[in-house]
């Protein structure tokens, strides 16, 4: 059981007192993480709180009538539609995808991976800028899921392809020696390992769908979110609004209870001698071949091509008067500033909570976690007034600064950060931790030299989903931020609205160079096993 | 001197008891084997005195400073306890040198030479030095843990089944090299197992652990002639035990009369003798004025320089029965065939087995 004791204390605690119970209680070390933990959950509450301090001033009556009508059942069948759809349609492009590049002699497969990667510097509303702008009728239901699958995918192949890289092989062998014929070995053996990063991922893009308003606002698709938002444009802080947030609330804790049920109890540091060896790859015959080029090309296409093309005609269109500096480069400081920022602040935020997840996980854990799963699933602009709201009431001093934007970030992207920190924390397996300590090292520094390092390309692949979001987030930004402020997002926003599609262009552009590097270290990070 | 003290150790998880009441004593640069079958608690006990585990209660001390009692403990960072688990566990984010020298306080050129010397002793080549864990083989790998844990100049060094995941060969070359190498060194050590060849060979104490508790501690060849019970005798080896009738210092049996080393007269108890204290010389099938016991080999298991032959006691007169099945160790190039008729004899004490 490990020790989370700073140096010198133990002689100072009487042994008696700690060893009633061995939890994470058992040291002063482990009840400031739990302490943190609990306190980054309180202000995750915070929103929660809100809708249902609301929801109780509006009573029973009006709750029934606001919820139990056909506007609410026609949202909620539209947005369990989206959800059913996208997710298997990820996780099988992510699926297909990951494997193909990982462990294949498909032709390029660094660069294919390279570009499996690259759709997530595009942000979300402007994939789907993209297809109004190439056909403009598309609308509904389908048009949501194939711009979500397009959106989304990366969430699950970056995970996949990751985990795939650090199965040991030995497993795969054994099977294959068990009689296993390839296929079988694959599904029996390497898909229920890859258990935690499609569980991870999938819940990720699955709480995008729930938050996500700008894509399916272009594309005239109401779910949840775009109805609240409609509602608040409409009725400033009417019940309305509330009621369906709630709605939406509900459906992220059914998300959360079978991601939860799905993840189990499996061990996932690696059992066994030794480092792990390098992984086999499988020489794909010409069919499969061709077949496996056309779905890297076509899914290339669609998510890359479609945004590139459609974003370089209107910039074409442009020419140079579509670059008005004046405005572009405060609304790009002003994204860099809020990104990195938010990023630091929600990946420290999220360490404590990670920790325990994998190291005690129980039910306090489970409870903690799912305050932030439920937070960030909120539409942007529910926990942008319920922050108006406190901020207003309890402490004025920080309405409307930069502290209030910030915090609200970090309500809204904690599960981005605590993913990847999870599955970095999961791959530090205690017993290196002990064995630093058996070597004079203190708990503390042991923690820094092993568990932090061997987790930092977690953490900072969390930093970076975290950065990616805030330079895409519009809603809370739009509301939240001091008068003035403008960035690139909210910038596009105002643009596409007044239907300005060639001015629009410039800060797309600048959104997705902004994200490129970033998702390139995502790409290189993941890349990265320990030691290589 | 003694340099470990367990003292009436408890621990449990649950309802589960993986320690009960163990105490033992390690003398000062010693080896000393803790062996017993899987789950009988022993690495419980190896990661206590790490500092990774705490007991319920009891009492744990090393060179006259306490490191566990109802008051205090005292984390496993300053114990300088040197741990090598079975599977290396090297820190993979680092080098081999990196791994050598993690526990190292020194800087610079001093370090460099440290871990030169370190990474000789355990006859590691000065090239490996900049490769990463998961080029080495498991020998290697064992090879830079030990390194790893020698850097320290521990006080005690516990090695958890390091010898478990190589192959026979090799498990028996880094066993010898392991032993002359903290032998020299003067450093106490502690070693898990679960194999018994291995733990007799290793120890110069021995300490048989059986569902969590110590059941007999000593000499290996002490423990080996003298076990407690039937279970730590076969634990040990293989083993003859048959019921006898204990006069005067000599047991009566089913092989006759043989001197045992107890003395209490007219009682019956279990008696326990190796097979190696088994002769066999062949006879003539039907030569009916041999004296003593009379067998038949039904198999011979031969294996090189040993050959282990099971055989069929001969009734004493036709009416009887056929006699209890024995195993005889006889030399692997000499060893009668199956089939043929042998006389049985005796060398040495019987072994006393204590009631159960």
């Amino acid at each position: 059981m490990p020790e989370i004791l700073p140096v010198g204390t133990a002689q100072a605690l009487p042994a008696n007192l700690r060893r009633r119970s061995r939890g994470v209680f058992a040291s002063r070390g482990g009840a400031w993480v739990v302490g943190l933990s609990v306190l980054v959950s309180l202000l995750a509450l915070l929103p929660i709180a809100y809708v249902i301090g609301v929801s109780l001033q509006t009573g029973w009556s009006t709750v029934v009538t606001l919820v139990f009508r056909p506007r609410v059942g026609e949202l909620l069948t539209n947005t369990v539609l989206l959800v059913v759809l996208t997710i298997p349609l990820c996780v099988a492009l992510g699926v297909a995808l990951a494997w193909l590049t990982e462990r294949t002699d498909l032709p390029g497969r660094r660069w294919w991976s390279l570009l499996a990667t690259a759709p997530l510097a595009v942000p979300a509303f402007v994939h789907s800028y993209a297809w109004v702008s190439l056909v403009p009728p598309i609308h509904g239901l389908l048009a949501g899921v194939l711009v979500s699958v397009i959106a989304y995918f990366p969430f699950l192949y970056l995970p996949i392809a990751a985990t795939l890289r650090r199965l040991d092989p030995a497993i795969e062998d054994v099977a294959e020696s068990l009689g296993l014929k390839p296929w079988a070995v694959f599904f029996r053996v390497v898909l229920p390992q890859l258990r935690l990063a499609i569980c991870g991922g999938a819940l990720l893009v699955g709480l995008h769908l729930l938050a996500e308003y700008g894509l399916y606002a272009m594309i005239r698709f109401d779910t949840f979110t775009t109805a609240i938002f409609d509602q608040f444009k409409s009725t400033f802080n009417g019940p309305a609004a509330h009621m369906l947030a709630s709605v939406l609330a509900l459906c992220c804790l059914v998300m959360l209870t079978v991601e939860s049920a799905a993840r189990g109890h499996a061990r996932y540091a690696r059992v066994g001698s030794g480092s792990a060896r390098e992984q086999r790859v499988v020489r794909l015959k010409t069919p499969a071949r061709v077949l496996a080029l056309t779905l890297q090309g076509v899914t290339c296409a669609l998510a890359l091509g479609v945004p590139l093309i459609t974003l370089g005609g209107w910039l074409i269109a442009g020419g140079v008067q579509a670059w008005d500096l004046d405005e572009l480069l405060p609304a790009l400081q002003q994204t860099l500033l809020l990104g990195v920022a938010g990023a630091a602040l929600t990946t420290c935020a999220a360490i404590p909570i990670a920790w325990l997840s994998i190291r005690y996980p129980g039910r306090l854990q489970r409870i903690l976690e799912s305050c932030n799963y439920i937070t960030s699933s909120l539409p942007g602009i529910v926990v942008a007034l319920a922050l108006v709201t406190v901020t207003i009431h309890f402490a004025r001093p920080i309405y409307q600064t930069t502290i209030t934007v910030l915090l609200a970030y970090l309500l809204m992207f904690l599960p981005r950060a605590l993913v990847s920190l999870r599955a970095g924390i999961a791959q530090a397996p205690v017993e290196l931790e002990n064995i630093a300590r058996s070597l004079g090292r203190s708990p503390a520094r042991a923690l820094w030299l092993i568990t932090l390092r061997l987790a930092a390309p977690g953490a900072a692949a969390g930093a970076a989903l975290v950065f990616l979001a805030i330079t895409n987030e519009l809603t809370a930004t739009l509301l939240l931020a001091p008068n003035g402020t403008r960035t690139l997002a909210t910038g596009f926003w105002a643009m596409t609205s007044e239907i300005d599609y060639v001015a629009a262009a410039p800060y797309a552009l600048l959104m997705i160079l902004l994200s490129l590097p970033l998702t390139g270290l995502l790409y290189h990070q993941s890349k990265k096993t320990a030691g290589r | 001197m003694n340099t470990l003290e367990l003292h009436s150790l408890n621990k449990s998880y649950g309802a589960h008891k993986a320690l009960d009441n163990v105490s033992l004593s390690v003398p000062s640069g010693s080896r000393t084997v803790i062996v017993g079958p899987s789950g009988s608690g022993k690495t419980t006990l190896l990661r206590m005195i790490a500092g990774f585990e705490f007991p319920d209660s009891g009492r744990l001390s090393l060179d006259g400073q306490t490191l566990v009692d109802s008051t205090h403990e005292v984390p496993a960072h300053q114990r300088l306890i040197g741990y090598v688990p079975q599977d290396g566990a090297l820190f993979p984010h680092m080098t081999v040198a990196a791994n050598i020298g993690f526990g190292l306080s020194i800087k610079g050129h001093q370090k460099h030479e440290r871990v030169a010397q370190l990474m000789d002793s355990v006859a590691l080549d000065s090239s490996m030095a900049a490769r990463w864990p998961h080029e080495l083989s498991g020998g290697q790998q064992q090879r830079v843990a030990l390194a790893r844990a020698l850097a320290q100049r521990p006080r005690l060094m516990l090695l958890d089944e390091p010898f478990s995941a190589l192959d026979t060969g090799l498990r028996a070359v880094m066993r010898k090299m392991v032993a002359r190498l903290l032998e020299d060194a003067g450093i106490t050590t502690i070693l898990v197992t679960h194999d018994q060849s291995e733990a007799l060979s290793f120890a110069d104490q021995l300490a048989v652990m059986r569902h969590g508790r110590l059941v007999q501690s000593g000499h290996p060849l002490d423990l080996y002639r003298y076990p407690e019970d039937e279970q730590t005798a076969l634990f040990l080896g293989d083993a003859v035990v048959m019921p006898a009738r204990i006069e005067a210092g000599w047991a009566h049996c089913d092989l006759g009369r043989i001197p045992v080393n107890n003395h209490r007269n007219n009682h019956s108890a279990q008696i326990m003798l190796r097979p190696e204290q088994l002769q066999l010389a062949s006879i003539l099938p039907d030569d009916t004025s041999v004296a003593g016991c009379r067998a038949k080999v039904i198999d011979r298991d031969f294996s090189g320089n040993t050959c282990t032959l099971t055989v069929e006691l001969q009734p004493r007169a036709p009416d009887q029965p056929i006699g209890r099945s024995l195993l005889v160790r006889s030399s692997g190039m000499y060893a009668p065939p199956a089939g043929s008729a042998v006389q049985v004899s005796t060398i040495g004490h019987a072994h006393v087995l204590s009631e159960p």
